[in-house]
């Protein structure tokens, strides 16, 4: 026998899941999305979602080795899985300066000021996002028209070259839509510009790197159910909710409006639904609070995106209502065992 | 569909290991050590003198006020020693040392193995004589069942339960004891019954022990009061209030006991305990252990006399395995780490887990990331996180507020954790701080 026993109080048993597994089953529920894209936009994916990696994790082990002098935490997976997401939410045909810019801010701003890992109020990648997006408006808004299946080889597209910003570029689905409303052109008319639901839903359309394929971000969601990272209490409300509302205004006045189908494939939508809404840090900690948190996301996402200046909601949806979370969290509370409600 | 209980629980893995293998007689010990403080409550008093001979069923401690228990005599020799002694509590507690020199039991205990069905008794005298033969709960809390037979006034019970559910991962001893003697567990609860005056009774049995199941199932056809359901495996599902709301739908308030919404839980080994006393004449004096563990060479079930010490049962089941790193009392959600293997089997003890050296120690733990694993396996719908961070921040309005002291520590949270955090730890200690704070309000 061994000289020492450890004495400790119960449980003397763990599951054995990792704060670091748990974001490592995020990144691999990423892989889809991502091979969908390297074959639409071509290796641009790989080179500015490495560099959006390396410079999250790079930038979070300098502040904290050297600011906070705290222990590093950089292999929990938690800053590279930033990364993965600051770049899903960029265009292929961004310069790589602003990719770095990005990920200082979501990692500098979004989350070590805050004191890291399980502290942020806002999801990290989507600061960085916004920031990019408000500060560089051009160059987050021009959209390369995706290569899809015409050549089984991506076009090599080297971001050091002028090819990526000679690369032709296009509007998104959303754009044109917001476009064909400005001018006031009925849906019909708007629609004929689209891609087909199909291209859609697989993802031969303008917009970010990791957005585009719908279907390869539910093949995430499913992967993310099954190893139970997640529960379903987050995306699918928001799904239902957009589906919901976007249905009673296209029923409403078909003409002015696009049908929900539309909505839910297009822009930002699944990728925020699944993977940033979800973010642990950022969301509530009930069911019930998860529900209306994803209510609020998935209304203002339609309010912003059906009303407001911009075409795309979902990135502004969320950062609002992660505001809202400390508030959700204090008023829903679990079913208390032997309480009466 | 199967019955749970609603509301959270974990599944971890089982590792029944022991549960084929057939109860054996542990051998008897040189000495015991039988502690006189085996129950929740007052302590008993020793009534014999060092020197003194005593006989296996002689009562040698005697319960002091309700809440309280006997203790008998496990085995026939000479008292050498009343004193303090390390028992698997961790503490140094009053106990009485036999030195053993025979096996006579009491004239008046009946050790046939014949099968006696017929109740003579009233429901009184039942209760009377459960007190008498020291008989507490045996799944783990000792809480003495003659306490839980009496009904507080106004109360009334409508259905016994019978826990068989034995949720922990490793222990089989009560599952053991459902296969082999079934047919005394059902007479058990059929007294039990009597004495609550309750016309219905319930076994539940999770689905990993179907062999038992069906043996009760079939057992049960000649009492019609009684019923016998399989339940879906979850832990914690041997916790009384899971196991009523799984089985009944009905809800323990907090804060109440089972007998507020009519139910009384026993487990299945108090429940033989129950018809040995009643029917056998023989007190609480032994009880089934498991012995086992990962590198255990021959886990077992063993019957051993109160105040065996764990190290001979250890070395029954084949001795300490080299790597051994945590030596538990119980099973490894709920069960207590112990620092001796001196210390003795007591009516609690149901059984010694060996964890080798690589499981025994935590994972360091790191920062809380949300992701709200812990509110959704806890059972009584708590928020193990926030109770952690209050209990750091000692907010104890907050922490009564947040239900803290609703907890019943099954261990759910820290066993889920991702980041390794000691939720329960934290929250034993608040549990602490605000109980002693609302005994003080009154």
């Amino acid at each position: 026998m061994n000289k020492t026993i450890t004495i400790s109080p119960s449980p003397h048993l763990h599951s054995g899941q990792s704060t670091s597994g748990l974001m490592y089953n995020v990144l691999i529920a990423l892989i889809p999305a991502f091979a969908v894209s390297v074959w639409m936009f071509g290796w641009g994916v790989i080179i500015i979602t490495g560099v959006a990696v390396v410079s999250s994790m790079l930038f979070e082990f300098l502040i904290q080795k050297f600011l906070l002098k705290k222990e590093l935490s950089i292999t929990d997976g938690s800053a590279a899985l930033t990364g993965v997401l600051i770049a899903f939410c960029l265009p292929v045909n961004i310069p790589l300066w602003l990719v770095i810019l990005g990920s200082l801010i979501a990692i500098g701003v979004g989350k070590m000021t805050f004191g890291g890992l399980g502290n942020n109020p806002f999801n990290p990648a989507l600061v960085g996002r916004v920031f990019l997006f408000i500060s560089f408006p051009v160059q987050m808004t021009s959209w390369p028209v995706p290569k899809g299946f015409d050549t089984l080889i991506p076009k090599f597209m080297s971001p050091f070259s002028q090819d990526i910003l000679d690369a032709t570029t296009g509007a998104t689905p959303l754009g044109i839509v917001k476009e064909g409303m400005r001018v006031s052109e009925g849906m019909d008319n708007i629609l004929a510009n689209l891609p087909s639901g199909m291209e859609m839903l697989y993802g031969k359309m303008g917009g970010s790197m990791g957005e585009i394929a719908a279907l390869a971000l539910l093949i995430g969601l499913a992967y993310l159910l099954i190893t139970k990272v997640i529960t379903w209490h987050i995306p699918v409300t928001i799904m239902l909710t957009v589906t919901v509302f976007t249905g009673i205004l296209w029923l409403a006045n078909p003409i002015a409006n696009a049908n929900p189908v539309f909505h839910l494939l297009t822009g930002g939508l699944m990728l925020g639904a699944i993977f940033m809404a979800t973010d642990y840090v950022t969301s509530p900690m009930t069911s019930m609070g998860m529900i209306i948190y994803a209510v609020g996301i998935g209304m203002l996402t339609v309010i912003i995106r059906r009303f407001g200046a911009y075409p795309e909601g979902v990135q502004f949806a969320i950062l609002i209502m992660n505001a809202f979370v400390p508030l959700i969290n204090s008023y829903f509370k679990p079913k208390r065992f032997g309480h009466k409600k | 569909m199967l019955k749970t209980f609603p509301m959270g629980g974990v599944h971890p893995p089982e590792n029944k290991f022991s549960a084929g293998n057939k109860i054996i007689k542990a051998d008897l010990p040189e000495t015991v050590n039988i502690p006189l403080s085996q129950h929740l409550g007052v302590p008993a008093e020793a009534i014999v003198n060092r020197g003194d001979e005593v006989k296996t069923g002689q009562l040698i401690g005697s319960s002091k006020g309700f809440v309280s228990s006997n203790i008998h005599s496990s085995v026939t020799g000479k008292v050498i020693k009343i004193d303090k002694s390390l028992d698997s509590s961790g503490y140094k507690k009053a106990s009485v040392s036999i030195q053993v020199s025979g096996d006579e039991w009491l004239p008046e205990i009946d050790r046939s193995s014949d099968l006696k069905k017929e109740i003579g008794i009233s429901g009184e005298e039942i209760i009377k004589k459960i007190l008498e033969a020291g008989i507490v709960g045996m799944g783990g809390a000792t809480f003495p069942s003659h306490v839980k037979m009496s009904l507080p006034k106004g109360k009334t019970a409508e259905i016994v339960i019978l826990n068989g559910v034995e949720c922990e991962p490793y222990l089989t001893s009560d599952h053991r004891l459902m296969l082999e003697k079934g047919e005394e567990i059902l007479i058990g609860l059929r007294i039990i019954m009597k004495a609550l005056g309750v016309n219905r009774g319930m076994v539940g049995i999770e689905n990993n022990k179907k062999d038992a199941i069906q043996h009760f199932t079939n057992l049960a056809k000649q009492y019609p009061e009684i019923e016998v359901f399989p339940l879906k495996v979850k832990y914690p599902q041997g916790g009384e209030k899971q196991l009523i709301k799984a089985l009944t739908g009905r809800e323990v308030p907090s804060g109440g006991l089972p007998i507020d919404v009519g139910v009384v839980v026993h487990n299945v080994g108090t429940s033989f305990a129950v018809y040995e006393a009643i029917q056998k004449n023989k007190p609480l004096i032994e009880r089934v252990v498991t012995v086992t563990g990962k590198g255990v060479s021959s886990p077992s079930n063993l019957l051993a006399r109160i105040g065996t010490p764990v190290s001979q049962l250890i070395e029954a089941a084949g001795g300490i395995p080299e790597n051994t790193g945590k030596i538990v009392n119980g099973g490894p959600m709920m069960g207590k780490a112990l620092n001796s293997t001196d210390v003795p089997v007591m009516k609690g003890t149901s059984g010694i887990l060996l964890i080798p050296g690589e499981e025994s120690k935590r994972e360091q733990s790191s920062t809380c990331i949300r992701c709200t694993k812990c509110v959704n396996v806890c059972p009584m719908g708590l928020e193990p996180y926030l109770l952690m961070t209050l209990s750091e921040k000692e907010k104890f309005e907050r922490l009564e507020n947040e239900k803290v002291m609703d907890c019943i520590e099954c261990g759910s949270c820290s066993f889920v954790c991702p980041s390794n955090r000691p939720l329960l730890d934290y929250i034993r200690l608040a549990k602490f701080r605000v109980g002693n704070i609302i005994r003080n309000r009154k």
